[in-house]
């Protein structure tokens, strides 16, 4: 690996660092961040099926409230720079990436508590109504989480293609990467077991058994099953006597709306 | 719709927000989780947002001071959503700044108020539906190898994520307290219900689709009238009983170790454990 390319490899790194804090334009999804680790590393396409790859395990990662998801932005570069240079099989880069997210996530707490330290700088800024200090606090706290990602992804892009590395991956035993690859055939249940968690409503558990059922017996495609799963939405919301007295508000709101923007 | 008219009448000394302040607002509010921290999470974003508009609306240093003191109080929500929260904070400093009776108490309280039931609606809607959603059909796309997939996800979510923010912080700001009123009425609500139908709906077939366990042990061997060799394995019964059966038992474990407050990693490195050692014992494949 050129200098050119740890530097774009840790600039990535640091953007995706930043992602994952704001989970606004989702560049610390393995999707996005393995994509991008390929493209600077030379190796497109192998970036792409990591990032699926691991996306399927990440999908029920999410910051919901005050509760932290494992960090996936450290996961999805790390793993990706190991298996594009390190050459590891696919296999062993989701089998990477999970102690990793471990790991981010401990830093990504260290972090957040560090900017405890800024939110009482920024107090201090208030009284004095100095805009630009609060804003340089804000800043500051951003930027620490695209360093605590940028850091450890530029150490492993300078030894990665070492043999050292590639021998200690090359150690584990065929019993663990194999037993590995078999578990990440199902450990993405974790991830689907929060998202229905979150959703939960027993009434609305059918929905989930009928989708279950029909993808069970059927060869529908996702496509498919997401028109199928709108209908539902629809016929149950249309039927639903709970709502016959609020669609009419509803459309009484609408008509109050339509004359506000006449005026 | 008064107080609209009274706005429009008296155009000189009224307070009011350019167009170019909105759009700084928007852009600002794009890092709203930046600082997050654990002592209250989102609020020097939230903070930071408000800026164009202190600095618009009010001239006075102490006006000033009491206005980013005001807005660096805890606050945390969905982030797309909170453009909504937003908008309505702008409007009611507006209607402050503008001479209205309006006191520290119900700005918090409007924020505090609308941050919950929005995080509420937006937590469910884009972590639980459109990203899963949106993912699961990138990934599908990226595992074949095609750059459609990062680009579908990509593209998707942002444009939902953009139509959020812009369309929330217009709203909010348009519509002021009205927002308020309006989280009684049942139009949220038959949004956040159907997209818990559509999303359940979705995972119910994701956990049967794109889950694979193989427990290829063998039950009986034995051959047939025919000549032909019959084996008999534990995955053979299970899928003549229901296919996917043993990825929807492992679903529900995880929910009821996960309500349980186990921590997620904790299952994580459990199942990883389950694999090698069932590998290991020859009874997963």
């Amino acid at each position: 690996m050129n200098a050119m390319q740890i530097v774009l490899v840790t600039l990535v790194a640091a953007i995706a660092g930043m992602g994952s804090v704001l989970d606004e334009r989702q560049t610390h999804r393995p999707l996005i961040a393995c994509t991008l680790i390929g493209l600077v590393l030379g190796d497109l396409k192998t970036g792409i099926i990591l990032g699926g790859t691991l996306e399927m395990l990440a999908l029920g990662w999410m910051n919901v409230g005050a509760a932290m998801a494992p960090d996936a932005a450290l996961a999805s570069v790390i793993s990706a720079i190991l298996v594009i240079v390190g050459k590891q099989s696919i296999g062993e880069g989701i089998a990477i990436a999970i102690p990793i997210a471990a790991a981010g996530q401990v830093l990504t707490i260290f972090v957040r508590t560090i900017t405890v330290f800024f939110q009482h700088k920024a107090d201090k800024f208030a009284e004095d109504a100095n805009f630009r200090g609060i804003e340089m606090c804000h800043i500051a706290g951003l930027l620490l989480q695209g360093i605590r990602v940028a850091v450890p992804a530029c150490v492993v892009a300078m030894v990665a293609g070492t043999s050292a590395v590639t021998n200690a991956l090359n150690a584990i035993p065929d019993v663990i990467t194999r037993g590995l690859q078999i578990s990440g055939g199902f450990i993405v249940v974790v991830g689907y077991a929060m998202v229905i968690n979150m959703m939960e409503a027993k009434a609305l558990m059918p929905f989930f058994f009928l989708g279950f059922v029909v993808a069970s017996f059927t060869g529908f495609n996702l496509i498919g099953l997401g028109i199928l799963g709108a209908c539902a939405a629809i016929f149950f919301i249309q039927l639903n006597p709970k709502y016959h007295k609020s669609m009419n508000q509803v459309a009484v709101a609408n008509v109050s709306e339509d004359e506000l923007e006449g005026l | 719709m008064d107080n609209a008219q009274r706005l429009a009448g008296e155009v000189v000394n009224e307070k009011q927000l350019t167009k170019q302040d909105i759009r700084s607002i928007n852009f600002r509010s794009t890092f709203l989780l930046g600082s997050f921290n654990f002592e209250r999470m989102q609020s020097m974003g939230f903070c930071v947002s408000m800026i164009p508009a202190i600095k618009r609306l009010y001239t006075k240093k102490e006006d000033q001071v009491a206005a980013l003191k005001r807005h660096l109080e805890f606050f945390n929500t969905q982030p797309w959503v909170g453009s909504a929260v937003i908008g309505v904070t702008v409007a009611m400093e507006q209607e402050r700044a503008n001479g209205a009776p309006i006191d520290d108490a119900s700005i918090s309280g409007v924020k505090v108020g609308l941050m919950g039931p929005l995080a509420g609606v937006g937590d469910p809607i884009f972590w639980g539906t459109a990203r899963p959603v949106l993912a699961a059909l990138g990934a599908s796309l990226a595992i074949a190898g095609s750059i459609l997939g990062p680009l579908v996800f990509f593209g998707g979510i942002n444009l939902s994520r953009f139509l959020t923010r812009w369309y929330g912080l217009k709203y909010g700001y348009e519509k002021g307290t009205e927002i308020v009123k309006d989280m009684d009425g049942g139009r949220l609500q038959k949004l956040t219900q159907g997209a818990s139908i559509l999303g359940l709906f979705v995972m119910g077939s994701l956990v049967s689709k794109w889950t694979s366990i193989n427990v290829p042990y063998e039950l009986s061997r034995y051959t047939n009238t025919a000549g032909q060799e019959v084996v008999t394995t534990v995955q053979s019964v299970l899928d003549s009983l229901l296919p996917g059966l043993l990825p929807l038992l492992l679903t529900f474990a995880c929910m009821k170790l996960l309500k349980k407050k186990v921590n997620a990693m904790h299952i994580i490195f459990a199942l990883f454990a389950i694999g090698i050692l069932g590998f290991k014992w020859g009874i997963l494949a």
